[in-house]
Order: structure tokens, then C-alpha cells, then sequence
């Protein structure tokens, strides 16, 4: 804390030029447009979720498909190359981009969804109600999900990306929980909270408007890491026969690149693709986060 | 003479621009002298106490010297400024009390910062616990955790730390501002019983409490707007202030016994100038009612009468 | 018009919830309208507490708080809590916190509009606005459309003291309101709340400053420990207090005109007379005497 006027954090501001007309509702925008970070993440974010969609449609075979000669590094017709077995990499490649945005946004939306109502509930009641939950999210907290959903799906006869996501979103949430709670909390005793009271409005509405937006960047945060945690949890199962049927995933290459020892044949173009897919994905997700963090904290802006 | 600041210039570095948080400020502070530093927040009363031990990243050194008994402080060199540091200038800082470690005993915290700055707790241990009880604590402090003092324990306990070395000079940066009016009240009587002891030589309180500063120091200073208003005995400025910043905002502060019924107080109109870009002339000719057309020059501080300094066209 | 009646705050602390923190004590007090009343005390008064519960954020363990003939703990469900707030709001002390910092801070008017007015045609309600932003002393051009960074301390104190004066309220309870403002615009605020007496609204002032305390206040009441030192009209209270503890605190306050050392020298010259304290019976219960007329005192708590 500096006690210096002028220093940003102080009384005036009235002599900083601001186009008036920028100045309501389209100032998010304007901040949104002129934002480097939020711009270059979602770029990526959307060229790769552009990718998954479109690229299936330019590829005439089964990912699956042995459809080339082996081991071939990249060339002019597989363009990343082949694998041990001839299978085209690039089509294994979209395809994969392609459920792992779907099993991410699903498995992570489902954990998400619950992980955040649980802690949200439990850091704004407090009491009995937050011992009750605290309670839940720490018994799913130490099951080992692995197993549990080893055992879960094992059983089920149909399997598919629906229930994949289904289940690993309700064994991943409790540590969302955990997060969100705690921010909560101390979001929860906050003066401008007892002032909303106050303004008569109801709980969830204070939830929604007061809490939530002041932990937006927290919340796209925890969606990411879920996302990215499902991503993986994903290609777990996928790795150990449980996944869907005929399934393709990033993970799912990655882990088949290393059991047919990719790494030590120096087949490089196997093994990059998907761990750098992942990277890249989970990667300009964080720098979108930075970049809506500081377009939705006017306190930041000012730096 | 202990310390002696001449023309000081501190401006904060923002991507604005400049924040010329102390812009030009000269006094001088007398062997044993207790100088209350006050005024509103920005006026520079923190920034004034942080530039004479340490700047932080944010600050530079613009201009102007700082002379402690005779030596010049080198302030806008960090590593020059190491060694006078605690030995010669000590600091208790705005929040000391939590600015302890809840996961170390006192005893063993103390032992660490002294060591980290080349002194054996055993060497001045005696002394320590002198001071200790001195301050009206049990030694038994030291076996304890932070979490079991209270705030006014662990004000002294800092206080103790800091002026361990009897240092020249100590800034008490709003160290009672957090605590209850009776420990207030003893906190402060220490500082002045650590003065009268020459534990430490002179010392520069910073509050934005006039009247506690009235209990304790010596002469006070004003501050306003990164610039000094006034200077002077500390009845001087409370009972015939000249500056009519200091006349109004001691206008503004209710005492106790005075009620609406007896006459409203006023407080003075506006806010103070931002100091990105200060206006030139006195600082505080928006608000003043006195103002003049010759208020567009800067007042320069003068002595109107001996140990009386203020920067005003109207006094001088 | 406000009643408060025995109540008590017990917290459950400690691990298993095993302990039990006294914070409010047995206190009685009334408010009625055109009054001031003073709550003073120091940390762990149990002040604030009070103050809370008056504005139903907190419940009592037990007692009545009563707000114009309804006890308000029995208060349930959203729709008589939101007909409570219509009449009864509360100011805080750290202006900046009371602000969304995401938000523009004349929000607080639209939450008002919305959650009580949302009938009342835009234009209509910003002459409203600007009527309380009148009477509050500020400038629309000043504030309005602003992020609460923008403003100072005494600018946001000022909209929001606007903003429960957008509602037809009887009580306003200004926990600590201007501990974080600077003294020049300190007075402004107290001045504002005098006003806001003479309209014929009570007002409930949480303070830790005594000095503060008097200036505005009729009726002082000083908490130590959660239990009422000494209650009465300020006057008397302030001019010859009875109770040792108050008599302490006002030697330690530092004042303006007088140092430490000559108020210690006039109680020593005249040692005030000691005065009879009432006896709790149990850890419970802080009976008061009338040692002279609407002139309480309390237990002696050490």
C-alpha cells in the first residue's frame, strides 16, 4: 500500500482521456480487442478447435485404417507421417483434436458444473451445510478415481465419449470444489456481499453477480485444469482397452506411441504431434486466462 | 543536528508517468528531537519515512540530500544504504505485527533477523530483555508464538528489535494506528520513554492522529501534497497554527466534549490535488480560502519565527 | 423504535466447536427516531456485532431485537427480509470493500432500483439518485459512471449513505463509517449524519473513537467484553463518567488541547468518586443500576 495520490489505486482519474462512447457496454469489448494475450490464446484455441471440426471432413479413411506403408517420417502424402503399423498420423491427429475437445469440454463441464455448485454452496453458507459438503467432497476426494472408473466402466456394455465424460466428471470435480469453496469464503464475508443482502437480493443471485465475476479468471482456471485433467484421465482409459469403441484420441496416440517404443525408434513425428497438441491446447488456454483476467479486472487495465 | 533533508525529491514511477510524491521537502530534526509527521493519506508522510531507510522499486531518488549526523545518506543507493540500515536508521513498520512469522517463536525470529545482519543474540541478550521489561514485558516472550501476543505486545516486541542497536534515527511508520486507545496510549509513552533513555536519538513519527502526535513529539510537521505546509513546537501547531491548512484541518477534529450542539466543525471542501501532474504554485490554493493571486508562485518555506517554518504567502 | 433486549452473540470456537467465545453480553438499548446512539468500545467489544445483528447478517443466541414492534429474529424468508431492509440499512467501515471492484460503483443505486423499484421508470429514478446524491453533498458529474478505484474513501462513504437514502428508511446503522477517511472530509461525514438526525432518522454509530462518539451522538453506550460498561445520555457520560473502565478509556484518548500528563494530573487533583457497579450473578447475565436519571452503569469485568 503506497499513500501517494496519483499512484493507480487513487482518487483521480478525471483528467484521463476516454472516447465517451466506449465507455459502457461495449468496454469490455474494447479492452478484449486490445489485449494481446486473450487475443493470440484464443486464436490458437479456436485455429485448433477449427481443426477438429473441419479436419475430419478432408480425410477419406478410418484414422484406424493401416492404410500406408510403415514408419514413415512426414512426407508429401502423409503429412506427419505413418505409424509402426501404417496408420496416416495427420487423420489420427484431427480426429484426436477432435474428441479431445469433446471429451475435455464434457468430462471438465460435468466436473466443472458440479465442483463449482458444491463449493459456491458450501463457501457461502457456511455452517452445518458447508460440514455436510466438505464432508462429500473430501470422501470422492480420496477414492482413487483411477479405479473407481476402471470398475464403473468395465460394466457398463455401451461405451462412449457421453459416458466416458460423464464419469470422469464425477469423480474429478472435489478439488474444484475445494478451490472454488475456498475462494468463496473469503469472498463471502466481504462488505460489498453484506451490501447486496442488504439490497435484498437473493443467494443465488448474489452468488451469480457478486461472487462469481470476481473469481471469473479463478473459474476459467479451474475449467481449464479440468479440461486438461479429463484430456488425460481420457487417454488413460483409453490406453488400458477402456475407452470408446475404435476410439482416437491425443492421449491415446501418445500412450500407444510410447508402448511401441516411438521414442527409442527416434520416430519423432509420432510422438510430437499429440504431446504438442496437448501442450499447445492447454497452453494458449492459460494465456487466454491472463488475457480475461485482465480484461475483467478494471484494477488491472489501468497497469 | 541528526538529521538534515535538503530539497527531497521522491517521484513513484507509474506508466502514466511520474507521481511526485515528495517534491521538494527540507528539515532538519534536532539530537533528540521527536518530530510527528503528519497529514492526510498522499501527502507523502510514508513515502517521506520509506525514502530515508529504504526506496522501494517503484521509487526514485530525484533530487536533494540526506544528511545523518553529519554523514550523507546515500538513499537512492540500495546496497551503499546496507550497512546504515537497523545500525543506523531503524524503521517499525505500518503493519509489524503481522508482518511476524505465526510459524516461528519470537526468541528464534529475533535470533535469525540479528543474525542476518551480523550481531549474536547472546551479545545482546542482556540488553534485550532489559528493554523487554522496560516496555512492561515478561522474557517468556521469546517462547512464544506470535499468534499469543496481542497487538500492542507485538508492537513492542518490534520495537524493541528495532531500536536494539540504538540507532540515530527511528521512523515509526503509523505504529499505533491499529491499536486500542489504551494500548495506544502506552505504545506511545514507550517511544518517548526509549527517547528520554537515548535508545534511539531522534525519531520521526508518522500518524495521521494530530492529536496523538500532540501527546508525544516534540515539533510536528505538515505535510500536504508531497510538500511541507508547516513546521513547529508541537503547541505551536495545535494551539496557533499559521498555515491555513494546518488551521483547518485542525478545525476539522472533533474532541472529545464537542458536540454538533455546540457548533458544527467544517471540513475542508475538495480533495487534494493529484500529484501526476502537481499544479504549479502553492499546492493548496484550490481549497484555501485565503488564496491570492500571488499563490500561483510556489511559497517558500520560511522561519517566521524561531523553530516556526511554513510555506505560505500569508504568513510570511 | 429499535429494541434490543438481553441479547446475547455466543461463537462456537476451537476445533470441534467446543468453545464458546462471549461476543455480545447480555445488552439492552433502544433507538428511537431523531436519536443518535453511540455503540463505543474497543476490539472485541463486541460493537460491530451488534451493529450486524441489528441488520439481520448475524442472529443473536439469544434475546429479542425488536424494529418497530416486530422481532426481528423471527424474521423468515426473502420477502419480509427484503420489507426489513426497505427500512432499515447499514453503512460499513472500509468503503473500498463495499464495492464491487469489478463494477462501476453507482451500481449499488441500480441493485437498490432493481431489487425495490423495478417499476420506476429510468428517468424518473435518476432524478431520485440524484436528489440523495444531493443530499449526501456530491457531484453526479464527480462519481457517477466511475470504478470504485477512481473515487476516494470519503466520495464512496458518500454513495453509499446515498444509496440507503434512496430507500425510505427509519434506522441507519454506520458500523465504524469513518475510521478509513481522512480528518478533512471525516466531519463532513458526521455533519451529514446530523443532518440525516434531524430528518427524524435513528441512527445506530459504531465507533471505536470517542471523540468521534460524542460529537454526534445523544445517547453513548460503552461496551467492554461484549457487555455495556456505562449507558446515558453523552453528555453525562462523556462530562462525568462512572464506570472505572470509561474513566480509563477517556484518560487515554489522546486530545488536542490537554496532553496525557495534565489529565493525569486533574484526575489525580480531583479523584473522581467511586460509584457503586452492579454484580453479574452468573457468567451469563450484565445487569445495569441507574445511578442517576437514564445514566447506566455496568459490571465490572477487571
Amino acid at each position: 500500500m503506497t499513500n501517494v495520490s496519483g499512484a493507480p489505486g487513487t482518487a483521480e482519474k478525471a483528467g484521463t482521456p476516454e472516447p465517451a462512447g466506449e465507455r459502457r457496454g461495449s468496454e469490455t469489448l474494447h479492452f478484449a480487442r486490445r489485449n494481446p494475450k486473450l487475443l493470440i490464446g484464443l486464436g490458437i484455441v479456436l485455429a485448433f478447435l477449427l481443426l477438429g471440426i473441419i479436419g475430419p471432413f478432408f480425410v477419406d479413411h478410418d484414422p484406424n485404417q493401416y492404410v500406408g506403408p510403415r514408419s514413415q517420417p512426414p512426407n508429401g502424402e502423409y503429412w506427419l507421417g505413418t505409424t509402426t503399423f501404417g496408420q496416416d498420423i495427420w487423420a489420427q491427429f484431427v480426429y484426436g483434436v477432435r474428441s479431445t475437445f469433446l471429451i475435455g469440454t464434457f468430462g471438465g463441464g460435468v466436473a466443472f458444473l458440479i465442483g463449482t455448485t458444491v463449493g459456491f454452496v458450501a463457501g457461502y453458507k457456511g455452517g452445518i451445510v458447508d460440514e455436510i459438503l466438505n464432508m462429500l467432497t473430501n470422501v470422492v476426494l480420496v477414492l482413487p478415481a483411477l479405479v473407481v472408473l476402471i470398475v464403473a466402466i468395465a460394466y457398463l456394455d455401451v461405451r462412449g465419449l457421453f459416458i466416458q465424460g460423464v464419469f470422469i466428471g464425477l469423480t474429478t470435480w472435489p478439488w474444484a470444489a475445494r478451490a472454488v469453496r475456498s475462494q468463496a469464503l473469503s469472498l463471502a464475508t466481504r462488505d460489498y456481499v453484506d451490501l447486496a443482502r442488504l439490497s435484498g437480493r437473493r443467494t443465488w443471485k448474489i452468488i451469480t453477480t457478486e461472487i462469481a465475476p470476481n473469481m471469473s479468471s479463478y473459474l476459467v482456471m479451474s475449467f481449464i485444469l479440468l479440461f486438461g485433467g479429463a484430456v488425460l484421465t481420457a487417454a488413460g482409459l483409453d490406453f488400458i482397452g477402456l475407452g470408446p469403441s475404435n476410439g482416437v484420441s491425443l492421449g491415446l496416440m501418445l500412450e500407444s506411441a510410447v508402448a511401441w517404443s516411438a521414442l527409442q525408434l527416434g520416430m519423432w513425428w509420432w510422438f510430437i504431434p499429440p504431446g504438442l497438441g496437448i501442450t499447445i491446447i492447454v497452453g494458449s488456454l492459460y494465456i487466454l486466462n491472463v488475457g480475461l483476467d485482465e480484461v475483467f479486472n478494471p484494477k488491472l487495465r489501468e497497469l | 543536528m541528526t538529521l538534515r533533508v535538503n530539497d527531497l525529491k521522491v517521484y513513484y514511477q507509474t506508466l502514466r508517468g511520474d507521481v511526485h510524491a515528495l517534491d521538494g521537502v527540507s528539515f532538519d530534526l534536532a539530537d533528540g528531537e521527536i518530530m510527528g509527521l503528519a497529514g492526510e493519506s498522499g501527502c507523502g508522510k510514508t513515502t517521506l519515512g520509506k525514502s530515508l531507510i529504504r526506496l522501494d522499486s517503484r521509487m526514485r531518488h530525484v533530487g536533494g540530500t540526506v544528511e545523518l549526523d553529519g554523514k550523507d545518506v546515500p538513499i537512492g543507493d540500495d546496497e551503499a544504504m546496507v550497512p546504515l540500515r537497523y545500525h543506523e536508521i531503524s524503521l517499525i513498520p505500518q503493519y509489524a505485527m503481522s508482518a511476524l512469522n505465526p510459524t516461528r517463536k519470537i526468541g528464534r525470529m529475533v535470533n535469525e533477523l540479528l543474525r542476518a545482519r551480523g550481531i549474536r543474540f547472546a551479545d545482546v541478550s542482556e540488553e534485550f530483555n532489559r528493554r523487554l521489561e522496560l516496555v512492561g514485558l515478561d522474557t517468556d516472550v521469546l517462547n512464544r508464538f506470535p499468534i499469543e501476543l496481542s497487538g500492542g505486545m507485538k508492537q513492542r516486541v518490534v520495537m524493541v528489535i528495532s531500536t536494539l542497536l540504538n540507532p540515530s534515527l527511528l521512523i515509526a511508520d503509523e505504529v499505533t494506528s491499529a491499536l486500542d486507545v489504551s494500548t495506544q496510549r502506552s505504545v506511545a509513552e514507550s517511544l518517548v520513554e526509549f527517547r528520554d533513555r537515548e535508545y534511539v536519538k531522534s525519531m520521526v513519527f508518522v500518524t495521521h492522529d494530530i492529536s496523538l502526535v500532540y501527546q508525544m513529539a516534540d515539533t510536528i510537521m505538515v505535510m500536504y501534497a508531497g510538500r511541507i505546509a508547516e513546521k513547529a513546537p508541537a503547541s505551536t501547531i495545535i494551539n496557533s497554527p499559521r498555515h491555513p491548512y494546518t488551521q483547518m484541518l485542525i478545525g476539522a477534529l472533533p474532541e472529545v466534549g464537542s458536540t454538533t450542539v455546540q457548533g458544527r466543525l467544517e471540513g475542508i471542501p475538495g480533495t487534494p490535488p493529484g500529484l501526476l501532474n502537481p499544479p504549479t504554485g502553492c499546492r493548496f490554493k484550490d481549497r484555501c480560502p485565503l488564496a491570492f493571486s500571488k499563490c500561483s508562485e510556489q511559497p517558500p518555506l520560511v522561519e517566521i519565527e524561531p523553530g516556526h517554518w511554513a510555506a505560505c504567502w500569508k504568513t510570511g | 423504535m429499535l429494541e434490543l433486549s438481553h441479547v446475547h452473540k455466543v461463537y462456537r470456537v476451537g476445533a470441534f466447536g467446543g468453545g464458546r467465545l462471549r461476543a455480545v453480553r447480555d445488552v439492552s438499548l433502544t433507538v428511537k427516531p431523531g436519536e443518535v446512539v453511540s455503540l463505543i468500545g474497543e476490539s472485541g467489544s463486541g460493537k460491530s456485532t451488534i451493529g450486524k445483528m441489528v441488520l439481520g447478517l448475524f442472529r443473536p443466541s439469544s434475546g429479542s431485537i425488536t424494529f418497530e414492534g416486530t422481532d426481528i429474529t423471527t424474521i423468515r424468508g426473502h420477502a419480509a427480509r427484503k420489507e426489513y431492509y426497505r427500512r432499515v440499512q447499514g453503512v460499513f467501515q472500509d468503503p473500498f470493500s463495499c464495492f464491487n471492484p469489478i463494477f462501476k460503483a453507482d451500481r449499488v443505486f441500480e441493485m437498490v432500483r432493481t431489487s425495490y423499484f423495478p417499476r420506476t421508470p429510468a428517468k424518473e429514478w435518476h432524478g431520485k439518485v440524484l436528489d440523495a446524491l444531493a443530499t449526501v453533498r456530491l457531484d453526479p458529474g464527480n462519481v457517477l459512471n466511475k470504478y470504485p478505484h477512481q473515487l476516494s474513501g470519503g466520495q464512496l462513504q458518500r454513495l453509499l449513505i446515498a444509496r440507503a437514502l434512496l430507500l425510505d428508511i427509519k434506522l441507519l446503522v454506520a458500523d465504524e463509517i469513518i475510521s478509513m477517511l481522512d480528518a478533512s472530509t471525516r466531519i463532513d461525514v458526521l455533519n451529514l449524519l446530523s443532518d440525516l438526525k434531524e430528518r427524524g432518522l435513528g441512527i445506530l454509530f459504531v465507533t471505536h473513537d470517542l471523540s468521534l462518539g460524542n460529537y454526534v451522538s445523544d445517547k453513548s453506550v460503552i461496551l467492554r467484553k461484549g457487555a455495556i460498561a456505562e449507558m446515558g445520555p453523552t453528555a453525562r457520560v462523556f462530562d462525568n463518567p462512572l464506570h472505572p473502565y470509561s474513566r480509563h478509556l477517556l484518560s487515554c484518548v489522546p486530545q488536542l488541547h490537554r496532553t496525557w500528563a495534565e489529565v493525569d494530573a486533574e484526575l489525580a487533583a480531583n479523584p473522581p468518586e467511586d460509584v457503586v457497579l452492579p454484580t453479574a450473578p452468573d457468567e451469563e447475565s450484565a445487569p445495569l443500576i441507574e445511578a442517576e436519571e437514564g445514566h447506566f452503569v455496568g459490571i465490572d469485568q477487571g
